[in-house]
């Protein structure tokens, strides 16, 4: 009997060891901007494989590529790409892996003004206080027929550091030379005008609150909040909304120059229907990880992601990457040393 | 004599404890120094009176977050001081206590909400009547320096009356509890005297005065710190202004909004020395309270 007892006792323990050693943990952390389809697929791939745990803190970019460096998580996330700068402090090479496509729209709150075009010249003059009112004669050249207000522009930005800010004022630097000069690129900028709020959500709801106001969000939460956005001028001169379609047509246009290491800028992409504040949303991971059985997990779950989990995009607001694209990121995945 | 060894045993026990706070302090000083070192190497005393904050030129000044935060929490202490002394009074002096209870109870949960709800209740709420009061501000009220600037509720002023909200309870809860130990004998021979009830209220708060202006303090102490509530409806905007609707900013939103994305080594130690010049403030601020508490019951 108490022979029975201790060899069920010994078979329980033997069994939790197992299970407890087949679960794998992996933490990452970095940029917010893909935050709800990072979650989408992790839960997802969490109800396929019970074994994988993937724990994702959103704490922005800035602080996914200073944790991965120091190898306090396994994997990070990036909207802005590292600098050869920040390449060079990791202590391994860091590998950008395309996973989704986002884009940036200027939202705005100007009453029966209906939808409205900006090119990116006057969104940088806007952005940095030089069109005051709504009725300028640069925004009215732009939109033909509309009538537009005399209501004073309110410029709304992120107060916190973002991806978003990254994308929106490299693309605005590249439009115009006196952003460039006055204001540059990165996830937190002096701005000339306007006032901070902060998060995605906390913009659009003061763009919702303040006639007048304009500012830069993602795409889903200008489609989730119901606030209008406007159709930007690409290179072409066309008025492109942002959509998938139009964020596809940018990653494809810009993939023919794509460098091996993925860092890759499609905003003000050339070509037709190009949405032209598009941008690649990057995981960082280690060509050669410490830890064989978290790189495993993970290489598996980006093969994963880069595949089926590319279906799940179009619903939260992000383009699918083009097939093309997905080939060569699946190509660099392969090259993780898992063994 | 072995009946000594507990009271020994106690007395050095609640001696590490004490000293662990002291130790605690310093150890924030010191990792917050070494941290701020290459911004303080680079910047000097220049970044205390600094007013550009450019994180793409690497170029970093605070005096705008420290006006900022002085100026909220100042006005937020005005405006909360008058309510929470003027309940503690109240709850102490006056109410019966089947009022006083539920009054107590009703100011200690203003301390439970958290700050984040105060925040959105700001947003959604709050700010949208600042901006229908700004609207409404008459013309030559617009043209002193203290209202000027476009209506757009985000500002000094929603966060100064957000921070008065926040620090009403922990100031008139001390200051209640300060009255209530005033003793009876003074009420009674304030009262023998022919004292009318104001004069007698007058009088146990000369009494408690040094005790209230602790209360009062406490209150500032805690809106100096106060983070995400302000963050969420200053306008976070590094600019000096005497205008209370004018966006501003204060030294622990800056923090909190951009510590997460600051990559490059200098821009975080800059973000950590605004946190050692915050600690300084609050240093200083806590010493000139005890100060004026030292001068009052001397």
């Amino acid at each position: 009997m108490r022979a029975g007892v201790a060899l069920l006792t010994t078979c329980a323990l033997t069994a939790a060891t197992l299970a407890a050693a087949q679960t794998v943990r992996v933490t990452g952390a970095g940029a917010t901007f893909p935050y709800p389809i990072y979650s989408k697929w992790f839960a997802e791939y969490g109800r396929l494989h019970r074994e994988v745990e993937i724990d994702y803190q959103s704490i922005g970019s800035g602080g996914g590529i200073r944790q991965v460096t120091n190898r306090t998580v396994f994997f990070g996330a990036t909207d802005s790409p590292m600098t050869d700068e920040q390449l060079r402090a990791a202590g391994g090479r860091l590998l950008h892996v395309p996973m989704a496509l986002g884009a940036v729209v200027p939202a705005y709150h100007v009453p029966g003004a209906g939808e409205l075009t900006f090119s990116g010249d006057v969104l940088a003059r806007i952005f940095l206080g030089q069109i005051a009112r709504w009725n300028d004669a640069a925004i009215s050249a732009l939109n033909p027929g509309v009538r537009l207000p005399a209501t004073a522009i309110t410029v709304v930005h992120r107060a916190d550091g973002s991806g978003t800010t990254y994308v929106w004022t490299e693309y605005l630097s590249k439009q115009s030379a006196e952003f460039r000069r006055m204001v540059g690129v990165n996830a937190a900028v002096r701005w000339p005008a306007g006032v901070g709020a902060r998060g995605n959500e906390g913009v659009a709801g003061l763009v919702q609150q303040i006639p007048g106001a304009i500012a830069y969000v993602e795409l889903n939460y200008a489609i989730h909040g119901k606030i209008a956005y406007g159709r930007v001028l690409n290179g072409g001169g066309e008025r492109v909304k942002a959509s998938v379609e139009s964020m596809t047509a940018a990653a494809l246009s810009g993939a023919a120059t794509m460098p091996p290491d993925f860092r890759l800028s499609i905003t003000d992409a050339p070509g037709k229907g190009t949405y032209p504040i598009s941008s690649f949303t990057w995981l960082l991971l280690y060509e050669e990880p410490k830890d064989k059985v978290r790189g495993r997990a993970m290489v598996e779950f980006v093969r994963w992601a880069l595949t089926a989990g590319q279906g799940y995009c179009a619903d939260l607001g992000y383009a699918p990457l083009p097939d093309h694209i997905v080939k060569l990121a699946l190509a660099a995945v392969d090259r993780i040393k898992t063994s | 004599m072995a009946r000594r060894a507990p009271s020994v045993l106690f007395g050095g026990a609640t001696t590490a404890l004490a000293s662990a706070v002291l130790v605690i302090v310093s150890a924030i000083a010191v990792v917050l120094t070494i941290d701020a070192l290459p911004s303080i190497r680079r910047f000097g005393l220049e970044f205390w009176s600094g007013t550009v904050w450019d994180p793409v030129t690497q170029d970093f000044g605070a005096l705008p977050f420290i006006w900022g935060t002085l100026y909220s929490s100042c006005l937020a202490i005005i405006l909360a001081a008058p309510i929470a002394l003027g309940s503690a009074v109240f709850i102490a002096e006056f109410a019966p206590p089947w009022l006083g209870q539920p009054l107590v109870f009703l100011i200690e949960l203003l301390a439970a909400i958290p700050s984040i709800v105060y925040g959105l209740w700001g947003i959604f709420v709050l700010v949208p009547d600042i901006r229908r009061l700004e609207l409404a501000l008459p013309d030559a009220l617009r043209q002193s320096p203290f209202f000027s600037g476009p209506p757009l509720g985000l500002g000094l002023l929603s966060a100064a009356l957000l921070l008065a909200i926040m620090v009403i309870p922990f100031t008139a809860s001390v200051a209640r509890e300060v009255l209530r130990a005033v003793p009876l004998a003074q009420r009674e021979a304030a009262y023998a005297l022919g004292a009318t009830p104001f004069e007698a209220v007058r009088a146990a708060l000369h009494y408690a005065r040094s005790g209230i202006a602790g209360a009062v303090m406490l209150g500032l102490g805690r809106a100096l710190g106060e983070t995400m509530a302000v963050a969420m409806v200053i306008g976070n905007t590094p600019k000096i202004s005497l205008s209370i609707v004018q966006p501003q900013y204060t030294m622990a939103a800056v923090i909190a909004n951009e510590f997460t994305e600051a990559a490059q080594p200098l821009y975080l130690s800059a973000l950590v020395e605004i946190g050692l010049v915050l600690f300084a403030v609050t240093l200083v601020i806590n010493a000139l309270s005890r100060l004026l508490i030292w001068s009052m019951t001397r």
